[in-house]
């Protein structure tokens, strides 16, 4: 598998990367020698061998429901950008 | 052409817990705007998510309840996309291995049962809000929301109408409150459903294109909602169009339906194994705790109340609608009302009643014991059935029982002979026609003297008593 200069500059707009066009040519070849590694992973028989999905052998640690969390909105939007009426501001969102 | 129907929805409803899914921040609603976020909620750089065990629970609750498998081992996923309600830039979510897999749910629509199955349910929080009012420049956000745990329950596409779809939502909706995973404010966001549609030509296999209607609060919305959307999608294909697959908004003003992103620029989530969250591993043990300590569930309520009570299918089902009304119903046949008449009265007068005034059965203001106080009245004939509406009425406004307004208003039926024979006489001689009717063999015309009768007593005779009467008389 290998990826198009179009599949690059979507993948950038996708994850909000601005790329030029230097770059482009450069992120292809890069992700596409990521790609040629997965192959070669892929090209390894794994039958009998149950997925991993995470990289330690260990499971899920629950807590109990219990609400632990003071208020500290102040502390979090003193570092903020821009606040209003205890909101987070943002440049206008319309869908 | 004919056309067929074809409908999925996915329903997210927000679990029950004190805390959010990952963080210990409270999930009530209503707050300030951003006093319940923790660092995790914000998205604080190295902020690590940790699992609520009450969520898993409650998913596994529902699992049993729809005789789904529950995964012994689940995934939780990353689900990457950029919006200004979700700081990290992913909603952790499951995708591979959810949950829950697999159950269904049984519909009824015109008195005919149908079984829709489930694909899965999965754990996943939900996002922030976003205010766009009020404010002097750009858009505000709420973190309040983010990280509530949600069910993302989705079923598979087998609804054929918008009546079976409405059917389907009520009957989610129903069991997710009753077994309490889900406190049902829909007003509030608590149970927001999916709808996918698409159309095709009655006896084709394959399926037409899908749109899907984004976040619906309403019942009434979604019957309106599919309604406008197979309109719509008809009268395309009709017109020589295509249907292309997009997300679409309902607008409950206009009653149409309207594209919010097509597939050209459909999110693209690159789903992947979040490094953070190992796998959820649910023990046996966890899973037989909670199905011993599951309720009695409305299928099998409705069962035992045609066995038990011997009431029609359909009574049954009404009366199990809540845990609530279901209890109201068996404590008024418990305090000696008849099963059936205990039955009409709950689902005609008591539910009207609280309809009218937007009320639950648990705010009534007439109790099941005194309801079942008014019921046995009727059952040994003191009063009749259209006095006992009206006493229903003061004992609802009064808050007294129903022995104490008979008592009081004089409302005993008359079982006197002497006193309604004297009625039915004055009756008698001021309708010689309806006489000669009945002798010519019009058996009903002595019953439009029924009427006269109770009008001539006030109410107080017993309709079959007078009837009868009447009927010997004329003889």
């Amino acid at each position: 598998m290998s990826l198009s200069l179009d599949d690059v500059k979507r993948i950038a707009r996708l994850a909000r990367i601005a790329v030029t066009d230097d770059e482009l040519a450069a992120s292809q070849t890069q992700l596409n020698r990521i790609l040629t590694l997965i192959d070669e992973m892929r090209a390894v028989d794994t039958t009998g061998i149950a997925p991993m999905s995470h990289a330690q052998d260990m499971q899920l640690r629950l807590r109990d429901d219990a609400v632990t969390a003071a208020d500290r909105r102040d502390a979090f939007q003193a570092v903020a950008p821009a606040v209003e009426n205890g909101l987070y501001l943002v440049p206008r969102v319309i869908e | 052409m004919k056309w067929e129907v074809v409908i999925g929805l996915e329903v997210h409803t927000q679990l029950t817990t004190q805390s959010k899914i990952f963080s210990g921040a409270s999930t009530a609603f209503g707050a300030e705007p951003n006093t319940q976020t923790a660092v995790v909620d914000i998205a604080l750089p190295g902020a690590l998510p940790v699992m609520n065990k009450a969520a898993v629970e409650k998913a596994i609750q529902f699992g049993l309840a729809i005789g789904a498998k529950v995964n012994r081992r689940s995934v939780f996923a990353r689900k990457n996309y950029f919006y200004p309600d979700l700081p990290k830039g992913y909603q952790i979510s499951q995708f591979e291995l959810p949950v829950v897999e697999g159950g269904a749910i049984t519909i009824n629509v015109d008195g005919v049962d149908k079984v829709i199955n489930l694909t899965r349910a999965h754990l996943e929080e939900d996002a922030g809000k976003s205010v766009h009012e009020g404010l002097h420049d750009g858009t505000g956000i709420d973190l309040n929301r983010a990280g509530t745990p949600l069910l993302e329950i989705v079923s598979e596409p087998e609804m054929r109408s918008a009546a079976e779809a409405v059917a389907y939502a009520k009957a989610l909706y129903s069991l997710v409150t009753w077994i309490g995973i889900c406190d049902g404010n829909m007003q509030e966001g608590s149970f927001r459903c999916d709808v996918n549609v698409s159309v095709r030509p009655q006896g084709q296999a394959e399926f037409g294109t899908r749109r899907e209607i984004k976040n619906l609060n309403s019942f009434k919305f979604i019957e309106q909602a599919i309604a406008a959307e197979v309109r719509y999608q008809i009268e395309l294909i009709e017109d020589g169009g295509k249907v292309q697959q997009a997300t679409v908004l309902f607008n409950p003003d206009t009653g149409e339906t309207r594209a919010m992103r097509s597939k050209e620029d459909a999110h693209d989530y690159r789903y992947f194994p979040d490094p953070d969250l190992p796998p959820l591993v649910i023990g046996e043990d966890w899973i037989e705790r909670v199905r011993s300590a599951l309720p009695e569930l409305p299928a099998t309520m409705q069962t035992r109340f045609v066995g038990v009570y011997g009431i029609p299918a359909y009574d049954a089902v009404t009366l199990t609608a809540s845990k609530a009304l279901a209890a109201y119903y068996e404590a008024t046949v418990a305090a000696g009302a008849d099963a059936k008449l205990a039955s009409n009265w709950i689902m005609g007068d008591i539910s009207a009643t609280l309809n009218r005034e937007e009320k639950d059965i648990s705010a009534s203001p007439v109790s099941s014991e005194a309801l079942a106080g008014l019921i046995k009245r009727v059952m040994d004939s003191t009063i009749n059935n259209k006095t006992a509406k009206d006493v229903l009425r003061k004992m609802w406004d009064e808050g007294l029982a129903a022995d104490a307004i008979i008592e009081r208003d004089g409302l005993k039926q008359e079982t006197d002979t002497g006193a309604i024979e004297a009625i039915v006489d004055a009756v008698l001689a001021a309708n010689p026609k309806a006489i000669e009717e009945y002798r010519s063999g019009k058996e009903k015309a002595l019953n439009a003297l029924v009427g006269q009768v109770m009008k001539g007593s006030g109410g107080k005779a017993n309709p079959a008593m007078a009837l009868e009467l009447l009927k010997k008389k004329v003889g």
